[in-house]
């Protein structure tokens, strides 16, 4: 190929332009932020006065231990779920394959304020059907919204709900693309149906499973829609507040930027933590 | 013979018993959201257990619209969402193309800020393009609030790279040779070509457009700029008002969806799997 600068960029600049506006600045601009103090008239800059708050917050160390927990129990659960339907999905021996594509693939298009509102109508206390369910099966009502645990357990359920189909599909399009004459010649030697699937399908699969649960990790990090509707902004009493709702509070109700930007930079250092030692603990053996 | 072919009977049995009930579970929600639209209130909030749908969808839809001017809002939501899949597609597949058919000075850098982006949260970006957008451009409450902002993706953009970088290149060439032009070449020789892909790229971002709840929620407030989802999203928690509204509302957001779903299926997995294999 040759050179051709004039003409590339002409073809990337507008996408590069709003690239530049909506997330370049803004990355540069919202660590300016986190330094500045931002309830004054002008803002000033005040180093240590976000980050010193924030050290000291119990709400900030709340909202990161729900959504630390959130993440260590929700994720695995998940993704271990996906990696289920995706294998017995992909199965020969499945009958009606589409009905069963369509139950695990439809929360997919489901947008999350409607999903959010079916949920909390059927985990209602007295009225739910869920607790409806339970009791004629002769197990006590479980009050999902006034307990913390039961509250944190309704949104795990409720984010897996919504996600596991659709790291599904990605992990069975991996799935298909591994080649069968692999499991011909597993076969052949008489290896068991449990043994491929731990020796053969796993380990070629773990690429596929990296991603899956580096995108769960940044998604359920900045969890906002489920505890803002379902536990109504967080609740019972801050129970299930994540590190999301808490920056939404302070930029968006108190309207202090400042603070809410040192949050937001915390979420975005776990992140790409977290997506670190996931690459380092999965990285190809030299 | 005869106890390999009971095995796999045994097996395929055992299938479905396990697969069966899990896809009932998960297809529970999505039943009871349709159940719920078409019952009274005093239906929904009685001790007894209904599984089957009623006759009142009507009833409800009016009872939101009474709530709030959910019409509306899905007029804008829909209007919203086709300029933007309709801009995305294209500033993205023309990025694409750049980056798999030109060489050029600094490719490297703008590949890798680019990959660079997705796994970082939105909400690092989320205070400034507030600030920006509301206080600086003073644009709160309006359609260019709504479409512009999330035009940036970046896994729409390495899924155009590369389809258009598995393209033989002689197609190229040859219109080359005949002094056509680069953006003629691009507009009439590659994005037809493209067509499955862009199809894909475009149910995923419509949806994303669709569904989007955030950004939406904080820079377009105004009950009469409001999109679908966040007028519905107001409604949740208020004490007077009808859950069989926002049932039928939550039903009107889904359905389309679920329909869209089910006729392009193989666009919409093709488009979520291409984050993974590359």
């Amino acid at each position: 190929m040759r050179y051709r600068n004039a003409t590339a960029y002409r073809f990337l600049t507008p996408y590069l332009l709003i690239f530049a506006i909506f997330w370049i600045w803004p990355i540069i601009s919202s660590f300016l932020i986190s330094f500045q103090a931002t309830r004054t008239v002008p803002w000033r800059f005040a180093p240590t006065f976000n980050w010193g708050r924030l050290i000291g917050d119990p709400a900030f160390f709340n909202a990161l231990k729900n959504t630390l927990l959130i993440l260590v129990i929700q994720v695995p659960v998940m993704i271990s779920l996906a990696i289920v339907m995706a294998v017995l999905l992909n199965s020969p021996l499945l009958k009606a394959r589409g009905l069963y594509r369509f139950a695990f693939f439809a929360p997919v298009v489901v947008g999350e304020v409607a999903y959010s509102a079916v949920f909390r109508l059927m985990f209602s206390l007295d009225f739910g059907i869920v607790n409806k369910l339970l009791n004629s099966v002769g197990l006590p009502k479980i009050d999902w919204f006034s307990n913390v645990t039961p509250a944190m357990a309704l949104i795990m359920i409720a984010v897996t709900w919504r996600w596991a189909g659709y790291n599904a599909i990605i992990i069975l399009a991996g799935l298909q693309s591994i080649p069968d004459d692999v499991y011909e010649a597993a076969t052949l030697d008489r290896v068991s149906k449990v043994k491929q699937f731990f020796h053969i399908t796993l380990p070629l699969l773990k690429p596929v499973i990296v991603f899956c649960a580096v995108l769960s990790i940044i998604g359920t990090m900045q969890l906002f829609t489920e505890p803002f509707l379902i536990t109504e902004r967080g609740g019972p009493g801050g129970g299930t507040e994540t590190l999301g709702l808490l920056l939404y509070r302070q930029g968006f109700r108190s309207l202090n930027f400042g603070y809410a930007s040192a949050v937001a930079y915390t979420m975005a250092g776990l992140a790409i933590a977290i997506t670190l030692v996931q690459l380092w603990l999965t990285r190809e053996p030299k | 013979m005869t106890s390999r072919s009971q095995r796999r009977l045994g097996r395929t049995i055992a299938l479905h018993l396990f697969l069966t009930p899990l896809a009932l579970i998960w297809l529970f929600p999505l039943w009871m959201m349709v159940v719920f639209s078409t019952m009274p209130d005093n239906g929904i909030f009685s001790p007894g257990i209904e599984l089957l749908p009623h006759d009142g969808f009507l009833d409800n839809f009016n009872n939101l619209q009474r709530d709030t001017n959910f019409v509306g809002a899905i007029g804008i939501s829909v209007s919203v969402a086709v300029t933007y899949t309709f801009l995305s597609v294209l500033l993205t597949s023309m990025a694409g193309w750049a980056l798999a058919r030109y060489e050029f000075l600094g490719k490297g850098i703008v590949v890798a800020i680019i990959f660079g982006t997705i796994t970082l949260p939105y909400a690092v970006v989320l205070i400034p393009q507030f600030i920006m957008v509301a206080r600086d451009f003073q644009l709160a409450n309006t359609w260019v609030a709504l479409i512009v902002p999330p035009l940036f993706n970046s896994l729409g953009v390495l899924f155009m790279r590369q389809a258009f970088s598995m393209m033989p290149a002689e197609l190229f060439d040859a219109a080359r040779v005949e002094g056509v032009k680069e953006w003629r070449i691009f507009l009439f020789v590659a994005l037809p070509l493209a067509r499955p892909m862009l199809a894909a790229l475009a149910i995923i971002l419509f949806l994303a457009s669709w569904n989007n709840y955030l950004w939406p929620l904080l820079i377009n407030s105004q009950p009469g700029a409001m999109t679908a989802p966040v007028a519905l999203g107001t409604l949740i928690g208020l004490t007077k008002v009808s859950w069989g509204g926002i049932m039928a509302g939550a039903v009107m957001l889904t359905v389309p969806m679920l329909i869209v779903f089910v006729l392009l299926q193989r666009h919409f997995i093709a488009g979520i799997a291409a984050g993974a294999v590359k």
